[in-house]
């Protein structure tokens, strides 16, 4: 059987937006998901494109300090207060979202595309190839995470990219074994051997017979994974690897935070409340999308 | 059995190896000049080319190694340029106070994330099992290192209730070092007193750090126990009469066993990690406090050191709970 492949849209434009509204209204978890997720987007691509333009409207730029109105505590005219030199902690929450989101986007992009290689690979060639290449992953998956990738992005000297490389050197391995044990299993349906006698090349294969049988996977795992690399990722800058300041990253906000407490709670709990916003909503959506693709999955192999 | 035993005895070996491959490789082949690094920035050429020859860094790469290789296994790491000590002596001063933290940790995810995954399990669907579910996916969405300092304000800054953090009050003597865990060495030495406190500073730290561990084992004993409660055999525990209690316990449980024990080796993973953030926050005196200080101070010969011996322990326990499934399965033999 080929559950994943559940997801198999009507091509029309119009049957393809049917078919995520069936999905985000399927279930209260999926809507919360969809909505928590959705106000996620919007608000950063907003934020985004204002970077861009660079046209914040006065009282909401991230960066823009007023040292009369340092630390002072939520309210009417700062609705998350102020910092240690007068920003405003609305405008750099906000603005944390887009950064955060496409660390977060680049990490899974990088992880999942050389892991689904790696996976494919392996299972499709099985022998010495696979041995090698699971050997590989069990190399990465033999250090606990975090720590592998806090050494990695040491070693480059911390910053945004090496933070992106450490931390898709830390998440690819599970999309390797995941495809792997997926396409060992789909190898041996008839419909590979079929297009083998019809004299397809390996590489046609890999790619038009199993790549979008086991894409839907990859895209599952990477919605719940969405959560888990915010959390890293703001972990390392917590600690001074990732962003650099005045970048205004929440983890690297939460430890800035660290000397003006216990006085100016308002500096860590907005930027850890928005990391634990995005993380449950991405991780809801993970599992709402596995349920709906194939429900007797359940939540089998979450949360690891 | 002697087999599989023999066979993960190979593949642990040269995993360890290729740990240690790895950490010389991102020590040495990374972007950065090494004798740099230790000479310091402010160092001259002939400081950096006097250091670059005492630690072998003309040599050839092979040769490097197999030096490396020699000092890892001899536990030399080199210094700490930030407490100016060896490394290895460092990291058997710090271990004790993590270790004991990790432990309890450990424990308490494993008892009451079972407890609340089987609790989920059979009331799947109702009211509590929806609560568990929501508990176990905040529980692994909210930045532990967050959490920690918002129990800090409150319990501490807030409330007054808890102390800040540490292992004892400020200014307390600590009991004579015996096994290193403020809590026993308190008992040995008699002192009750000091045992009440020493609980006292590793409630905020032990319940943060066991959150996440503890979600994600609700999780999975939640989704492996609704497995085997539709079994077969299970149907038929419950025609012949078994009471749910021993049916849930004996029957679905075991079966539930497997994962728990894998997912507790990940878990040690889970917990090293959080360990780094916690000690910190708690002002801890252990080596995720001591990496935390090292990550920010720039201690690349004590980064890539606990990189390594913290690798390797966690090699070594999912090398032990490979072994307890030839124990708790009789169906894994050669596998």
């Amino acid at each position: 059987m080929t559950p994943a492949t559940g997801i198999s849209a009507p091509d029309t434009p119009l049957g393809k937006l049917r078919h995520i509204w069936t999905f985000a209204t399927s279930s209260g978890q999926a809507i919360l998901a969809v909505g928590i997720v959705g106000f996620i987007l919007i608000v950063s691509v907003l934020s985004f494109a204002a970077f861009m333009a660079d046209t914040y409207i006065t009282s909401f730029d991230p960066l823009k300090m007023d040292i009369r109105a340092r630390l002072e505590p939520p309210g009417a005219e700062h609705w998350m207060g102020t910092d240690k030199i007068g920003r405003d902690m609305l405008a750099r929450v906000v603005a944390g979202s887009w950064i955060s989101l496409s660390v977060s986007f680049a990490v899974l992009i990088v992880a999942a595309i050389v892991g689904t290689t790696a996976g494919l690979i392996a299972g499709y060639v099985g022998g010495i190839v696979d041995e090698i290449i699971m050997r590989i992953t069990d190399l990465f998956l033999a250090f606990p995470a975090l720590i592998l990738a806090a050494a990695i992005a040491a070693s480059f000297g911390g910053g945004m990219i090496p933070t992106t490389i450490a931390l898709a050197a830390v998440f690819w391995p599970w999309y390797a074994r995941l495809i792997r044990s997926r396409v060992i299993s789909l190898k041996e349906e008839e419909f590979i051997a079929s297009s083998r006698c019809l004299g397809s090349s390996h590489r046609q294969i890999i790619f038009h017979s199993l790549l979008p049988m086991v894409w839907p996977l990859v895209i599952v795992q990477a919605t719940t994974d969405v959560g888990f690399v915010i959390l890293a990722a703001s972990g390392l800058s917590f600690l001074g690897l990732g962003a650099q300041p005045p970048t205004p990253e929440w983890g690297a906000m939460i430890f800035d935070s660290l000397t003006h407490q216990p006085a100016s709670w308002w500096l860590a709990v907005f930027p850890g409340g928005a990391i634990a916003l995005v993380a449950v909503g991405f991780n809801l959506l993970g599992d709402a999308l596995r349920d709906h693709l194939d429900p007797s999955l359940g939540a089998a192999d979450a949360g690891v | 059995m002697g087999r599989f035993i023999l066979r993960r005895l190979v593949s642990t070996t040269f995993l360890i190896l290729g740990v240690v491959l790895m950490t010389f490789a991102l020590a040495r082949l990374l972007p950065g000049d090494p004798a740099r690094l230790i000479a310091g920035a402010r160092a001259d050429a002939d400081a950096v080319a006097a250091v670059r020859e005492r630690l072998g860094l003309d040599d050839p790469i092979f040769t490097q190694f197999v030096t490396y290789i020699g000092n890892v296994l001899e536990g030399d790491f080199g210094r700490s340029v930030i407490t100016r000590r060896p490394i290895s002596e460092d990291i058997l001063t710090f271990f004790p106070a993590t270790l004991e933290l990790v432990i309890f940790a450990a424990l308490i995810s494993l008892v009451l994330g079972t407890a609340l995954g089987v609790v989920a399990a059979v009331r799947a669907g109702r009211p509590s099992d929806v609560g568990v579910r929501t508990v176990a996916v905040t529980g692994l969405s909210v930045p532990d290192f967050w959490l920690a300092l918002i129990f800090q304000l409150l319990f501490f800054a807030t409330w007054g209730l808890l102390p800040f953090g540490g292992r004892l009050g400020t200014g307390v003597t600590p009991p004579d070092f015996v096994t290193g865990f403020m809590t026993l060495d308190s008992l040995l030495a008699g002192r009750f007193d000091l045992f009440v406190q020493a609980l006292r500073h590793m409630i905020l730290p032990v319940v943060v750090l066991s959150i996440p561990s503890m979600a994600i084992t609700t999780r999975i004993v939640r989704t492996t126990m609704l497995e085997t409660l539709s079994q077969d055999y299970v149907r038929t525990a419950r025609a012949k009469g078994v009471s749910p209690f021993r049916l849930y316990t004996r029957h679905a449980l075991r079966n539930a066993l497997l994962p728990i024990v894998t997912i507790f080796g990940l878990n040690t993973g889970l917990l090293i990690s959080g360990a780094v953030f916690i000690e910190l926050i708690y002002d801890w005196p252990g080596l995720g406090r001591y990496t935390a200080n090292a990550i920010a101070g720039s201690d690349y010969n004590a980064i890539m050191a606990i990189t390594l011996v913290v690798a390797i322990a966690y090699t070594l326990i999912n090398f032990l709970v490979d072994l307890s499934y030839a124990l708790l399965d009789p169906r894994v033999k050669l596998a």
